[in-house]
């Protein structure tokens, strides 16, 4: 019903198994953040992955989503999963007026109006009231799933991450192998083709692109009542340059890659957030191995060398 | 006191003067973004690292060197430049036979390890540089004060933009690089060496943001996140003027600048967003930028 392949199938029953296993393992505070980012990288690789478009602004949708999931959790006292709704509503929306300018170009001009976009509301949020501004909205409290669950207790809150995970990954799944996503697919092959075909491809695009703007700001969203903090440097441009890193070391276009790529690149953090600077200076040095020697990412390395999809 | 609109005169002239240095900036990053992108077809990211190494090579001369601003002015380009070159010929060249956004990816991830070494060695928080003597002080032209070094500045750049643009569009030579902009193949098939072409102009693509990153020196403090701060809303410039036209990238560079500088003085919490609103409506009413050309 997800269009898995069988070898798909396969990696989606142990990851699912990994993750009712690994917070008896790790540290769940680390495998939420992980899998924050995993939703965050498996929307953003919607576009460029299946659209073939790269947007260098999807910090805002994420950042957003975090902010209004944040406010109204804290000032409003909404439910967490109604605040993780909001967040991507937010993203949703946000995602359609960018989108409507940014899919007017594509190839670099993408990357740069959608970089530039972003950047106006990253200054937006510095100016407004209701982002705190430098300090953020900071102490929001994570409440009572339903008014019955407590969520501060960590494993509770890491069952909500990880529905929401899930739920995002097979969403985005079935949207791929949808009649849609095949649309998708073809104008990123050949654009002028599809549009001979009769298919409004700046609809599709655009739709596509509200989808994966949707799914950052769930991911923001869940990241900031996580955390009980939502700031400025999600919304900030390297969270953007982050996000399109995670999803390149992991595998562009592939459906685990995300997920791998954001293992990693948290894991990298956790452990060189003690040498400051070095934490860019190998994210970079990163990029540029991965662009030079395999540009097709971990994932899709692996599954090239088995000769399968994933 | 002179009013103009309701605003002191010497208010509306400093800001004014302002954007047009900021413009000065955005007009030669945005110049050396294009000639960049017609020659190599790759956005340059790491633009605004290579302008902060400019800023950097100019105070380690004085530094390190005892090299004054004048000869800094010259030899700073010269080596950021060669080391542009070296860039090229060890890694960028071999994006060009890949999708556009390859080369895109490689040079973020340049400017990160750029950043981030500058940033682990000299820290965030700025280091001074002087304003030459000549340079100093300021003259009173009746209705404001204008600083020696900002019309220096102001000056400098429209000198070095122009003379770009006589170089590309009066010269044999920049004959030969619009020939090989166009068709390369057929240009390389009259005895034109193109790869040489092509690293030469990166390289001096490279040493026009280093020569702005030493403008630069005096008025900002030269720390590692000074290109950072510019090359956002450089992006919007090049998407603004569209990329097609030299003389479209420097007009539009300073006409931000003033754009913004105005901006600073009726509605002052806009300024840092007047720049993304105009690319907003230039997007919405004609998508190629004011000056691209039709695909």
């Amino acid at each position: 019903m997800f269009g898995f392949s069988s070898a798909q199938w396969k990696v989606f029953l142990l990851l699912v198994a990994l993750i009712i296993v690994s917070p008896y393992v790790l540290y769940p505070i680390f495998l939420m953040r992980v899998l924050c980012m995993a939703l965050f990288a498996c929307a953003f690789n919607l576009m460029v992955g299946y659209v073939g478009l790269l947007s260098f602004g999807h910090a805002a949708f994420f950042g957003m989503g975090g902010y209004v999931a944040a406010w109204t959790i804290k000032f409003w006292h909404v439910d967490a999963v109604v605040a993780i709704i909001l967040g991507g509503l937010t993203g949703a929306v946000l995602g359609l007026c960018l989108g409507y300018l940014a899919i007017r170009r594509s190839g670099i001009y993408f990357a740069m109006i959608t970089l530039a976009l972003a950047q106006m509301v990253y200054f937006f949020c510095l100016e407004v009231p209701f982002t705190g501004g430098e300090d953020g909205i900071q102490q929001v409290p994570r409440g009572h799933l339903f008014g019955v669950i407590n969520l501060n207790d960590d494993m509770a809150m890491y069952w909500v991450v990880a529905v929401v995970f899930i739920g995002g990954f097979l969403l985005i799944h079935r949207i791929i192998h949808s009649p849609f996503g095949q649309v998708l697919k073809a104008i990123r092959e050949n654009e002028p083709r599809a549009t001979s075909l009769g298919y409004r491809t700046d609809d599709y695009k655009l739709i596509a692109f509200i989808l994966s703007s949707m799914l950052s700001g769930l991911a923001g969203g869940t990241k900031a009542i996580v955390f009980g903090i939502a700031t400025l440097t999600d919304v900030h441009y390297s969270t953007s340059g982050e996000v399109v890193l995670t999803t390149l070391l992991g595998g562009l276009g592939t459906v685990f890659g995300p997920l791998v790529g954001a293992t990693v690149v948290t894991a990298m953090e956790n452990y060189l957030a003690q040498f400051g600077s070095w934490v860019t200076v190998t994210q970079g040095a990163i990029f540029v191995i991965c662009v030079l020697a395999f540009r097709r990412g971990i994932v899709g390395e692996i599954g090239a060398a088995l000769k399968l999809g994933l | 006191m002179l009013m103009i609109f309701g605003v002191p005169a010497p208010l509306l002239f400093g800001q004014l003067l302002l954007g047009l240095i900021n413009g000065a900036f955005y007009a030669m990053l945005s110049l050396g973004l294009a000639v960049i992108f017609g020659m190599l077809n790759i956005i340059n990211f790491a633009h605004g690292a290579l302008f902060m190494m400019g800023a950097f090579a100019a105070w380690m001369l004085l530094a390190y060197g005892g090299i004054g601003y004048f000869p800094a002015l010259i030899i700073a380009p010269l080596i950021i430049g060669a080391f542009g070159i070296l860039l090229e010929r060890t890694l960028i060249y071999r994006m060009y036979k890949l999708d556009h956004l390859y080369g895109l990816l490689l040079t973020f991830g340049l400017a990160l390890v750029i950043e981030g070494l500058f940033r682990n060695y000299y820290g965030s928080s700025g280091l001074p540089y002087q304003i030459p003597q000549v340079l100093e002080g300021a003259t009173n032209l009746g209705f404001m004060f204008l600083p020696i070094y900002r019309a220096w500045v102001v000056a400098a750049a429209l000198v070095v933009c122009f003379a770009t643009w006589a170089i590309l569009e009066k010269t044999p030579l920049g004959a030969t690089l619009r020939a090989a902009t166009e068709n390369a193949p057929l240009v390389q098939a009259f005895g034109v060496d193109v790869p040489r072409v092509i690293t030469l102009t990166f390289g001096g693509g490279v040493a026009l943001a280093a020569f702005a990153g030493v403008l630069a020196a005096p008025i900002y403090s030269v720390n590692p996140n000074m290109g950072d701060n510019f090359i956002n809303t450089v992006f919007a410039v090049v998407v603004i003027g569209g990329m097609g036209s030299i003389l479209g990238a420097i007009l539009t560079g300073f006409g931000l600048g003033v754009i913004e500088g105005l901006t600073k003085v009726f509605w002052p919490q806009a300024s840092a967003t007047v720049v993304f609103v105009v690319m907003v409506i230039v997007l919405l009413t004609m998508p190629r930028g004011l000056f691209g050309k039709r695909a």
